[in-house]
């Protein structure tokens, strides 16, 4: 079948596009080769649109096994012979056309990410983005989204440790669905993304081949609209147990020696994991289609090679130790079919029915390679204008403060996420050391070390809309603050971007500057980027006006503690202690849950940020924890003081009377979300040499109040039980998604 | 005496039960792949471990499908002997599919899967995972099932409390056994139960997610001390 021009364009390919590929081939591409560079230069699998940017970060370290962007997922040494693969990756599109499926189909290619490098996941975590839950069909999406996550995750049997989840007007159209893994892997145990060089068998492992996903990569690459819902057939299926089966089996098969390189299929299938792996040896591949186990008869060669079937792997073995690979996968019960074998002279070479329907240099179609890079226009968006005029002069403090604390108490962006986590199996594997002492990240020890990983999804939305590049920034520093808190070192990142369409160059605007303000925080923390993923086009047009998310650069980071019996926990401890603030209370409101969804202002300022006065405080934190002085730290972030306070007291049922600071507004210093703050507890009789240390260090503290029994007390009034403050904290979301 | 874990294709507790059983209690313990067709080597007071996970996916119902694996012959047969045969969750699941252990495991009944900490009764001291542990203690042990509620008609449930074969209840912080402390529905807050013979045991929660100061929680570790007590008279 001859293709063109618009043929091209169908595909997602624009007209230039097109010419390029009819110059590589010296001909015109017939129908199967066009769709292989269609999905391989889709912004999904090529970065065509972002690369530029982010090779701006910060990308190598002294920990750093492999380089951003080298395998399917980072790589850290994380000392004692072991390391630490992990990753982010971002399951938007299919999610919001099928929450179950989609949710479900991300953490499995997350996990497969992890695990094709040779590394045992060992925990999970996600970020999810929601509209208001005001309306059957976003519960139903939160409902569905939920429970895909935890169906594959429970059954593949690696705990969901942590995360975050925003409910936002921003996600009404397109929910975000962000999910992240971390395995182990020992020194000399991990395998590459190769295809080594010529004369290497070709197997396809793991489940049959079917009709589902086909073109989920070039999907992915489009705005969401009324007619997405057509696109149903590029939704993948799952099947997590089947995928543990292919854990099992690879890790197994990675141990016999005789695997020179393994990658899993994601998206772009056959497609993908072929033309990357003979990129990355410079060799070829000549594969029979007939040969992939097949879910249905006749199926087509393009749909063969581009359908986006899960739990699927592709590996290349040494020559005369096929057998060794095919007995392990017989054990497992898993289909392992040779489908071809590596050539020389870097050409993909596919057969079908007796005829090679595509013949493509496997060099052009890679990133790095010959798919296109481009710079998109940047404008400065309009509605910063709006931000620019923000005045907190004009907001009239709250008449009765406790009403307001309520009121905000209620916000299910604040209350327990329990009804989520508790669908999550959070605890096998038996790592999870936050399950009984909660702390700002998640701690999973390592067995058979004396380490522990700290791990955490952040990123605040509204920050990084009021100011791209500030927001930016303080998704690295909050994320860095909470494995400090935790007790760890911060070591790395690894990202998943998730913007409008990078054509937009309001979007392109926000992006960039994003990507700067990451970079600049990154190097700050000696946290370098290993990895990620972009998502653009997390926009809706709706009557043919263009509905951007707020630009959202979810961060994961991992962190180590070197002796997990250093482990810092969030909650008060015992009656008495003293409460104190480290950093600086500020009259601002910029942004803040408080102003967002109690006051309704959309335009505010970004929350003060200030990269030097974050990292001195988080040095601080550090010392103070080595140096044994604290019960408790938590950071203050959404919801402020107010809800640092509280979620604190409530673990142990303990109460607080606390005082605020005369010298700042009462509403910002209870709601206010200003960074760089952390409270913490000491017991009192160490409380006066706490103060000489903090002086000593330059710290800047406020003296909070103390830790109660049972009541909180603001500035002398009495605002009840905290008893009675959890319970609306243990139920607001459930009663929502009733 | 000895442990043997059985893995089954989906069994996903199969290294946290080698762990707890090697690494924390000191015990010798070795996996058993499903495709076995006998139990070599174990004998009088071995104990084989069924554990959890999701056995085939639970595809068809929770357990189902695991009681045809090959190994799950020989299980019968050691348990008939009077071998000690322990199921955790996915494994009691197994046990009560393969009527090794009466009734079934329902849907929660709130119909969706539950992972949280919950608190358990001991109801008798005569069984191996229950005999040294304090029957007026509650015991704070994490549960992780979609189907997890016990059920059985009301003559098997009252033969169950006759014969003093229920060993957990699930109860309140302070030991109650009430409705508001059963987090799945389970009949009379029934955690888990043996056999007639009090050879075999099972149960949904799972102790060894709870044995272990790193973890902050050993209020699981007695079952095991109860169990290797037991199998080493």
């Amino acid at each position: 079948m001859q293709s063109n021009i618009e043929t091209a364009k169908n595909l997602g390919l624009t007209a230039e596009e097109f010419e390029k590929i009819v110059e590589i081939l010296g001909r015109s591409p017939n129908f199967t080769e066009l769709s292989i560079y269609s999905v391989m230069w889709s912004e999904h699998c090529s970065y065509k649109n972002s690369i530029l940017q982010l090779k701006t970060l910060p990308r190598s370290g002294k920990r750093l096994l492999v380089g951003a962007g080298e395998e399917n997922a980072g790589l850290v040494d994380i000392g004692d012979g072991l390391g630490c693969a992990f990753k982010i990756e971002s399951h938007n599109h299919p999610s919001a056309i099928e929450p179950y499926q989609g949710a479900a189909t991300g953490v499995g290619g997350i996990h497969r990410d992890i695990f094709t490098m040779g590394a045992r996941p060992i925990a999970a975590l996600n970020s999810l983005r929601f509209g208001i839950p005001d309306n059957p069909r976003m519960r139903r999406l939160v409902a569905g989204v939920v429970k895909g996550i935890g169906d594959y995750g429970n059954c593949f049997g690696v705990p969901t440790v942590g995360g975050e989840v925003y409910f936002m007007p921003c996600y009404n159209h397109d929910i975000l669905v962000n999910a992240m893994s971390a395995g182990i892997v020992k020194e000399g145990e991990t395998v590459s993304a190769t295809a080594g060089g010529p004369g290497n068998p070709v197997f396809i492992v793991g489940s049959s081949t079917g009709k589902d996903g086909i073109h989920g990569a070039t999907f992915a690459s489009a705005d969401l609209s009324e007619d997405s819902h057509e696109d149903l057939p590029a939704v993948q299926v799952g099947d997590p147990f089947q995928e543990k089966l292919l854990l099992e089996a690879s890790l197994e098969a990675i141990r016999t020696g005789a695997i020179v390189g393994m990658q899993d299929m994601g998206a772009a299938g056959i497609t993908c994991s072929t033309s990357e792996m003979s990129a990355k040896a410079g060799c070829g591949m000549r594969i029979d289609l007939d040969k992939v186990p097949t879910r249905q008869a006749h199926m087509k060669d393009w749909e063969i090679l581009l359908s986006e079937s899960q739990e699927r792997m592709l590996i290349v073995c040494e020559p005369g130790q096929e057998a060794e690979i095919q007995a392990v996968f017989e054990k497992w019960d898993l289909p392992c079919e040779q489908i071809g074998e590596t050539t020389a002279g870097g050409r993909l070479e596919y057969f079908y029915e007796g005829e090679k329907v595509a013949d493509v240099p496997a060099e052009t179609l890679v990133l790095g390679g010959g798919a296109p890079v481009y710079v998109r226009e940047q404008k400065k968006p309009a509605y910063m204008e709006e931000i620019a005029r923000f005045d907190l002069g004009g907001i009239a403090e709250p008449a009765d403060y406790k009403a307001a604390a309520e009121k905000l108490w209620h916000s299910p962006n604040l209350a327990s996420k329990q009804w989520v986590t508790q669908q999550y199996d959070s605890m096998v594997r038996t790592g999870t050391m936050t399950t009984n002492r909660p702390s700002d990240a998640a701690v999973v020890y390592v067995k058979g070390t004396s380490k522990a990983l700290a791990l955490t999804t952040d990123c605040n939305s509204a920050y990084v809309y009021a100011d791209p590049r500030k927001g930016g920034m303080i998704a690295v520093a909050e994320a860095a603050r909470n494995i400090v808190c935790a007790g760890g070192e911060p070591v790395a990142i690894t990202n998943c971007l998730n913007f409008g369409n990078p054509y937009n160059p309001e979007v392109y605007y926000q992006f960039a500057e994003a990507i700067r303000g990451m970079g600049d925080a990154c190097r700050r923390f000696e946290t370098p980027v290993t990895g990620g993923n972009v998502s653009f086009y997390n926009q809706y047009t709706h009557k043919g006006k263009v509905i951007p998310v707020y630009p959202t650069p979810t961060i994961g980071m991992l962190g180590i503690l070197d002796d997990y019996e250093r482990m810092m926990t969030l909650d008060f401890k015992s009656e008495g202690d003293r409460i104190y603030l480290i950093g600086t209370s500020r009259d601002d409101l910029g942004s803040s849950e408080y102003l967002r969804n109690i006051l309704n202002v959309e335009y505010s300022n970004c929350p003060h940020f200030d990269l030097e006065e974050e990292y001195a405080i988080q040095q601080v934190i550090k010392k103070a924890i080595a140096g044994n002085w604290l019960q408790s730290a938590h950071d203050v972030s959404d919801g402020g003081i107010f809800a640092a306070l509280l979620e604190s007291a409530m673990p142990r049922g303990l109460g607080f009377e606390v005082k605020s600071n005369p010298a700042v507004r009462k509403d910002a210093w209870l709601f206010g979300e200003a960074q760089s703050r952390v409270i913490v507890t000491v017991r009192t009789e160490q409380a006066e040499a706490f103060e000489r240390f903090l002086k000593d260090e330059n710290a800047p503290f406020e003296s909070l109040g103390i830790v109660t029994g049972l009541k909180l007390i603001f500035d002398g009034s009495d605002w009840g039980n905290v008893s009675g403050w959890k319970r609306t904290y243990d139920t607001v979301l459930g009663n929502i998604m009733q | 005496m000895k442990f043997g874990v059985i893995v089954f294709p989906g069994s996903n507790c199969d290294d946290d039960m080698v762990h707890v059983l090697g690494d924390v209690m000191g015990q010798e313990v070795s996996k058993i792949w499903h495709k076995e067709k006998d139990l070599h080597g174990f004998g009088d007071g071995d104990c084989v471990v069924l554990p959890g996970g999701f056995s085939y996916g639970d595809y068809v119902r929770a357990g189902a499908i695991a009681q045809f694996s090959p190994i799950m012959q020989a299980v019968k047969a050691f348990a008939a002997a009077g071998g000690y045969v322990f199921g955790v969750c996915n494994g009691f699941q197994i046990l009560c599919e393969s009527h090794l252990l009466p009734g079934v495991l329902l849907h929660n009944a709130n119909q969706q899967f539950i992972c949280k900490n919950v608190w358990l009764r001991p109801g008798t001291n005569r069984s191996p995972i229950t005999s040294d542990l304090d029957l007026n203690q509650a015991l704070k042990i994490p549960i992780a099932h979609a189907e997890g509620r016990y059920f059985a008609d009301r003559a098997t449930l009252d033969a169950l409390e006759q014969n003093d074969q229920v060993l957990f209840r699930y109860c309140t912080p302070e030991g109650a056994i009430s409705p508001e402390a059963n987090p799945n529905g389970a009949e009379r807050n029934i955690a888990g139960i043996c056999n007639a013979q009090r050879n075999v045991f099972g149960m949904m929660p799972h102790p060894e997610r709870a044995s272990e100061a790193v973890l902050g929680n050993s209020d699981g570790r007695g079952i095991f001390e109860s169990l290797v007590s037991s199998v080493l008279v």
